[in-house]
């Protein structure tokens, strides 16, 4: 038993401890990463966990993502990386015994999945108690009609509306509130699902759909409150009924765009004292009415604009994607709090790490203004609208701190990582004439505020503006006046400009890139400028208290104001670069990187320095590293935290492609890029460099050429040979790659997708038709390679690596072909000259090993590695950069696990309706989960439980693929019906099956007649669908077919290695019930 | 592109501010200077430079009479985005002697609003400034302690203004409270403390309305609408009225308001106070809380920056609920206390004094505003108290007063 100790400061007050009777808790991740549940619970959770261990408990965790810190050994005692569902975490109570279950860390999916292990009786069964939050305020919360009913009994007005768990009681609510009517079902992610109805039709296609995505068969209908302004408070309450409101953040967006798609800002910037303190009474009766007893909850709500109408919205009794940004926007830590409030403890017997001086008690204020601005991935999901609604479809976010909201606006955008600098031209809107722009803003779509600058250029008024968007005018004003200086900039040029027009634009968030190209010089001309004039960036601390205290902690961001709040240390530091916002192909396993790197340097005794502006990740949080600056990860941006800093080097191979790009610029100021060198990293990712480097080696690589014209790439693939794999050059995440099969596809793909032209030329590779793939992870300190982890992926080569599902140790590779993947993997990393991680892609056809490409960069597949092999390889390669070779390490073997571990994505595909979802050279998946077992099976079908596509253990198999996956198609039938199934097929495929004796149901498709396979799917007949692409001719067809299986949640195999491991999976399934293992029992 | 945008630059000269722009200063009496663009009055004005970090509220901050002399460093960023209407004026006018402020809002954006924060001050001929480094600023009061500033024109001539300043009062031993107090008496009636809508009294549910004098230091209309909220029938009288008098209104309790400057200075308020202690009950807030603690003995000294925000955490010093404040004051009340007085609530920050009571006297001081306007209002159950107190010594006196009358008929 650990001993209890109580708290001793402030004399006088009577202290509780934290609670004695509690030893060991639970603690619930929120699985793999998925639009609406990003890396937000890992920084929660990770907080939560660290809180709890300081407090002297015993922490369990279960989550089913490996790319995450909160999964990282060292942090929980015990990490179980299993699915996220109920009967696995029974497994996990019965052989832990928590005491206590922290429901509040780990999002909707923790939340749900609490209240299910309640319902089942497993919590009371072996004693476990809630902590943070009951059932029933957790079911209250999440059911809108309870919800509503517990407000109004409250006295708490709310929007009128109902629920519905049919078409007629929706049409009967319908008639009480009228067009256009809200739409949102209930219990499902990031209001997925939910929509606004302008008409009958669309009400009655919203309402079927809404229906069918609620797992309670819910849907609630309101009355139309779009164009209302949006506001959040987040409350913190413990058990001595202390309240109080870390934050207040106001949507720049109105009412109709999901919060996590809006442009938010923090404070709240259009409210009266009198009205804020109304919602700020609301809040609090809200988190009691609702019977949140310890905790952080976010209470929305929306204002009328004209008359200060104040309704409540939703409530979450649970930390949240704000909670994370009201926590990085002030620097109060909800999460932590919020788990050491559920032990027991009081606000008041906790201290603001920030201060020292003060107490948790109190409500921060601040004295700059937080942006955040979400990041989508449209472009990945061209057949899907990119219309922003009620249903989240963002995939990352961005922070941004400035003195001002212009500043802070400004620096959030060239955020983004878009091309873009600020509010600028950047996405060839100038030309739009005026019908166009105005019928674009009323639409809300994700660049409306280019159009809103371009209004403003072409003279709108911002009264005009505010009645097209329903943006508070407040905003417009301030945009306006961006353009307005953008003009002035735009009006003179280096020789003429002034002191006062230059530090104004510096003040209001004007990046130099932007100034220089508003007045025709290039960005450093435009700092040699200024820095003569004195305009310098000062860098600021995030407090808690608008400066009335003295901060400790090294939180800071850029301003232009008069004093620097920096004073760096004469310490040896280093810079690590985070990887900005998440997205498709650049996600969290990079923020678990950037985090393993500070804590490396922390045991080498190194200060750590965390640049990065993501408010959804550890990587951000005041205390990961020993110093953060909130800030973009530009060229200027970085250079600004290099100067004042002057570290002794800086990381650059941590954060994906995003700080990868800056080496050049890093190295041309003369400091240090650690590790491997930017000429290295050009050797690598330079395709004709990289040509003659795999010559040299006498490595083989797939034909390709390079093409500067449309006219060069038809000769290329000619002689190359359909199919071709067409690539943009220097991307991440596989945009715009495309495989296509003849010379019409090829055209098709250089008009509509990517022109071949001559500042930006296209990558033609021969596609190796089943070719298996593998992914090599190593690190190298130049003397040695180690080999981290051998992935082999389960999907054949032509599905983006980042799509792909894979198994560690590889399956069913000779330990010749093992051998020679080692080989090549050493021989690469020592010339290229690596120093830190390289990750290399094989695609083995046949005899032949051929390399797809190497990454000299941490990949993101290595927190997979790390986790499955125990062993942190960022930290070993951080080790590496700081000169500590591996020998030093004893770091000289590779590790095979003796278990099986196979990683799974997930697929955003039910945010995109209309999109097909199979799975193709272009990365789309947002997540991953790692299923592990003795055996490949169990770990395979855990992996599919993990990532929410449970293989059904029994019923009918609908399989239909194209003709080149034919002859695999009999041993698959066969195997399934050996392990119970019914098979149905179309009727070719069921004829060919028929021909090898097996029993098939026949089945139209869907333009054959009725019942077709969508029938049979949509009356639930069918379990499991295995579909390759057919082809172009019945696309429609299939994707009618896939769509369905997608709405009913139908476990869908879209390649034919996915069914046989699958089998595998199903065999697993039925032989023996899944055990669960600690990662840490290696 | 570039001749298009020269071209419409041409078309758009708007400024960027209301009314004249100028450059300005703020310059502290220990010659640290901070430049900023001038909106409203011109000044110069000297004045104590304090700073707030509420987020909202700065239209009652600026009508509260305790800040009467002072000028006010705003440390929210943004400043006159919603305005500013009737409703939310604290007094008749704007009291501050200047506003500092990071950046003035040129656009009004507020259902509420009635007109725009730079005419309101210019109406009253206070100086603003705004474009300043005010966190800068914050830090050099926090770490130097307040002190003397004058807002004035960039051009303005330096050693004039290092004069002026020289020569200018300090706050400690000013007696501002006889400067702001009424000239004379009066009734007030508005109650609904929290509603958007000024007019109409609520009385909370009350069957009866008790008689309470304010002694009117420089009193809030929050203070005030609470008052009749909690069912009073309020009489405010100036600052300087002899405890006789007051008791010729026949009060059944005394109310000792918030208002600006030194306590100890206000010596002629301490001793009608002295008088009417253990006569009514007595309820003080602020400067009254702090004007109760002398005539109770203790004393008063002036903080290092003061207390300034709305997110101030006091709690009983044994522990129990924590409520969040709304704090405005620059001096506080010692804690050598004579015997009888009670310490009921410190800051949770610095531990010092938000709260004390005299139980046989009848008589509480709270320092913080329990009233908001602006800040939180969830510590406004002081206005309930003080009621209960008056009820309890109301049906005390009626017993006692039968006892006398049935001892005088034995």
């Amino acid at each position: 038993m650990h001993t209890c100790h109580n708290r001793s400061s402030n004399p006088g007050k009577k202290y509780m401890p934290r609670r004695c009777d509690l030893e060991t808790i639970l603690v619930l991740g929120s699985g793999p990463i998925v639009i609406g549940q990003a890396c937000e619970f890992d920084y929660s959770g990770t907080q939560a966990i660290k809180a709890l261990k300081s407090e002297g408990y015993r922490v369990v965790l279960v989550n089913s993502n490996p790319a995450t810190i909160m999964t990282d050994p060292a942090l929980a005692d015990a990490t179980y990386i299993e699915p996220l569902e109920p009967e696995i975490i029974a497994k996990v109570i019965e052989r832990e015994r928590p005491d206590a279950l922290l429901p509040t860390v780990g999002g909707q999916t923790a939340i749900n999945l609490s209240v299910e292990l309640d319902q089942r009786g497993v919590l009371a069964q072996y004693g476990v108690e809630l902590i943070g939050a009951s059932v029933q305020a957790m079911q209250i919360a999440e059911d809108r009609q309870m919800f509503a009913q517990t407000m109004l009994q409250a006295g708490l007005p709310v929007c009128e509306g109902g629920i519905a768990h049919n078409l007629e009681e929706g049409k009967r609510i319908l008639d009480g509130i009228g067009f256009p009517a809200i739409l949102r079902p209930s219990y499902t992610l990031g209001g997925e699902g939910g929509g606004i109805a302008y008409n009958i039709d669309e009400f009655h296609n919203l309402l079927a759909q809404a229906l069918d995505l609620s797992p309670t068969n819910q849907v609630l209908i309101e009355r139309s409150i779009i164009g209302w302004k949006e506001f959040e408070l987040e409350v913190m309450r413990d058990r001595a009924d202390n309240a109080v409101i870390i934050c207040s953040i106001e949507n720049l967006d109105a009412m109709g765009v999901h919060t996590g798609d809006s442009i938010t800002v923090a404070p709240a910037m259009t409210l009266t004292d009198r009205e804020y303190q109304l919602m700020r009474d609301r809040a609090f009766e809200v988190i009691r009415a609702v019977g949140v007893e310890t905790g952080g909850s976010n209470v929305q709500f929306a204002v009328h604009p004209e008359t200060g109408e104040m309704l409540v919205i939703e409530m979450n009794p649970r930390v949240s994607r704000s909670s994370a940004l009201a926590s990085k926007a002030t620097g109060f830590p909800i999460a932590k709090i919020a788990a050491l409030l559920a032990v027991g403890l009081t606000l008041d017997e906790i201290p603001n790490d920030i201060t020292g001086e003060t107490l948790a008690s109190f409500e921060p204020t601040i004295d700059y203004v937080v942006v955040k601005i979400p990041r989508w991935d449209f472009a990945k999901f061209p057949r899907s609208e990119s219309l922003l609604t009620t249903s989240m479809k963002s995939v990352g976010e961005v922070m941004a701190i400035g003195s001002t909201f212009k500043q802070a606006f400004q620096k959030a955008l060239r955020s983004l990582d878009l091309g873009i600098a600020g509010l600028e031209t950047g996405l060839d809107k100038i030309k739009l004439d005026r019908e166009r722009i105005i019928a674009q803003l009323r639409i809300p779509m994700w660049d409306r505020v280019f159009y809103i600058r371009e209004a403003l250029l072409q003279g709108l008024s911002v009264e005009e503006l505010y009645r097209m968007t329903g943006i508070d005018s407040w905003f417009i004003e301030q945009l306006r006046q961006i353009v307005e200086c953008e003009l002035q900039l735009a009006n003179t040029d280096l020789e003429k400009t002034t002191v006062k027009l230059l530090r104004r634009a510096k003040e209001w968030g004007f990046s130099d890139e932007q100034i220089g190209r508003l007045i025709y010089a290039g960005p450093n001309d435009i700092r040699k400028r200024r820095e003569e004039w004195g305009i310098i960036p000062v860098f600021n601390r995030v407090d808690t208290c608008a400066a009335e205290f003295p901060a400790r902690t090294p939180y800071l961001y850029s301003t232009y104001a008069t004093q620097c709040e920096a004073n760096p240390t004469q310490n040896k530091k280093v810079l690590i670069l985070g990887g900005g916002p998440i997205r498709i192909g650049q996600g969290i396993e990079f923020d678990d990187c950037c985090c393993q790197a500070a804590f490396a340097l922390e045991e080498l005794g190194i200060e750590s320095i965390l640049m990065n502006c993501n408010p959804e990740t550890v990587s951000t949080d005041y205390d990961t590293a020993d110093r953060l600056y909130f800030e973009p990860l530009t060229s200027e941006d970085v250079r600004n935290v290099i100067q004042i800093e002057k570290p002794y080097g800086v990381i650059v191979q941590y954060g994906g492609q995003t700080p990868l790009k800056l080496a050049r610029d890093i190295e041309s100021l003369g400091t240090k890029v650690l590790g491997t060198s930017p000429d290295a990293i050009d050797l690598a990712e330079d395709r004709q460099r990289f040509s003659d480097l795999l010559s040299d080696l006498k490595l083989m690589q797939p034909d390709n050429g390079i093409a500067r014209s449309t006219d060069e790439a038809i000769s290329i693939a000619q002689s190359i040979g359909y199919p071709v794999l067409l690539r943009p050059s220097y991307v991440l995440g596989g945009r715009s790659m495309a495989i296509v099969h003849d010379e019409a596809q090829l055209l098709h793909y250089v008009h509509h997708a990517v022109e071949a032209a001559e500042q930006s030329p296209l990558l033609i590779d021969r596609f190796l038709e089943n070719a298996i793939e593998v992914d090599v992870d190593a690190v190298c300190d130049g003397k040695r390679v180690v080999i981290a982890g051998i992935l082999q992926h389960i999907e054949h080569a032509g599905v983006h690596s980042g799509d792909s599902s894979a198994v560690l140790p590889p399956h069913g590779l000779s330990i010749v072909r093992i051998k020679q993947l080692r080989k090549y993997t050493r021989e690469l990393a020592l010339a290229i000259g690596v120093r830190g991680l390289i990750n290399v892609q094989y695609a083995i056809s046949g005899s032949k090993i051929y390399i797809l490409e190497a990454n000299p960069r941490a990949s993101r597949t290595i927190p997979f590695i790390s986790k499955a092999t125990g062993i942190a390889w960022v930290k070993v390669a951080t080790m590496v950069m700081m000169g500590v070779d591996l020998e030093q390490q004893q770091v000289t073997d590779e590790i095979t696990p003796n278990r099986v571990y196979v990683k799974e994505v997930v697929l955003p595909f039910n945010r995109f309706p209309g999109e097909d979802i199979i799975r193709g050279p272009e990365m789309k998946s947002t997540g991953e989960v790692m299923g592990t077992a003795e055996e490949l099976g169990e770990a395979f079908a855990k992996a599919q439980m993990g990532a929410g596509r449970r293989l059904p253990e029994s019923g009918t198999a609908f399989l239909s693929v194209n003709n080149r996956d034919k002859p695999e198609l009999p041993s698959i039938a066969w195997e399934l019906k050996r392990l119970g199934f019914n098979i149905m097929a179309t009727s070719g495929t069921a004829a060919l099956l028929r021909r090898t004796g097996l029993r098939v149901d026949t089945v139209f498709k869907v333009n054959e007649g009725r019942p077709n396979i969508v029938d049979h799917i949509r009356n639930g007949e069918i379990q499991l669908v295995v579909n390759t692409p057919l082809g172009r001719e019945s696309r429609f067809d299939e994707i009618a077919l896939r769509q369905a299986a997608l709405r009913h949640g139908i476990t869908t195999i879209t390649t034919i290695p996915g069914a046989q491991a699958a089998i595998q999976g199903l065999a697993a399934i039925q032989k023996d019930e899944f055990a669960v293992a600690p990662i840490q029992t290696k | 592109m570039k001749n298009a945008l020269r071209m419409r630059a041409q078309d758009t000269g708007t400024s960027l501010l209301p009314g004249v722009a100028m450059d300005a200063i703020l310059l502290l009496e220990d010659g640290t200077c901070f430049e900023g663009i001038a909106f409203a009055g011109g000044g110069p004005v000297i004045a104590e430079v304090v700073f707030n970090t509420s987020l909202t509220g700065y239209q009652e901050i600026i009508t509260d009479p305790s800040y009467r002399g002072q000028i006010v460093v705003l440390t929210a960023s943004q400043i006159g985005n919603t305005g500013v209407n009737d409703r939310d004026n604290e007094s008749c006018m704007p009291q501050i002697a200047g506003l500092v402020v990071r950046e003035l809002s040129p656009r009004v954006s507020s259902w509420r609003a009635q007109g725009n924060l730079a005419d309101f001050l210019a109406e009253s001929n206070i100086p603003g400034l705004t474009g300043v480094d005010t966190r800068a600023l914050t830090r050099y009061i926090r770490n130097q302690g307040a002190m003397k500033g004058v807002i004035a024109p960039a051009d303005y001539p330096r050693d004039e203004l290092e004069t002026q300043l020289a020569q200018a009062p300090v706050m400690t031993g000013l007696d501002l409270a006889s400067v702001v107090t009424c000239t004379e008496k009066y009734q007030w009636d508005e109650g609904n403390p929290l509603d958007y809508n000024p007019s109409g009294s609520s009385t909370a549910g009350m069957s009866t309305l008790h008689h309470v004098v304010v002694l009117d230091f420089g009193i809030k209309r929050s203070i005030l609408r609470h008052l009749v909220h909690a069912g009073f029938r309020v009489t405010v009288v100036p600052a300087q009225t002899e405890a006789k008098r007051i008791l010729a209104l026949k009060p059944d309790g005394i109310f000792l308001s918030n208002g600006p400057g030194d306590p100890s200075a206000v010596t002629g308020a301490i001793g009608t106070v002295r008088e009417l202690l253990g006569v009514s009950p007595i309820f003080g807030i602020c400067l009254g809380h702090q004007i109760l603690a002398l005539a109770l003995g203790g004393s008063t000294y002036k903080l290092k920056f003061g207390h300034r925000g709305g997110n101030h955490p006091v709690r009983h010093p044994d522990g129990g609920r924590v409520y969040i404040t709304a704090q405005n004051h620059g001096f506080a009340v010692a804690d050598v206390l004579p015997a009888g007085v009670k310490i009921t609530e410190i800051n949770l920050n610095d531990n010092t004094i938000e709260a004390i009571e005299h139980e046989e006297l009848n008589a509480f001081g709270v320092q913080y505003h329990p009233e908001a306007g602006p800040g939180p209002r969830e510590a406004s159950y002081h206005f309930m108290k003080f009621r209960r107190m008056v009820d309890a010594h109301m049906s005390q006196s009626k017993q006692q007063s039968r006892e006398e009358v049935h001892a005088a008929t034995l």
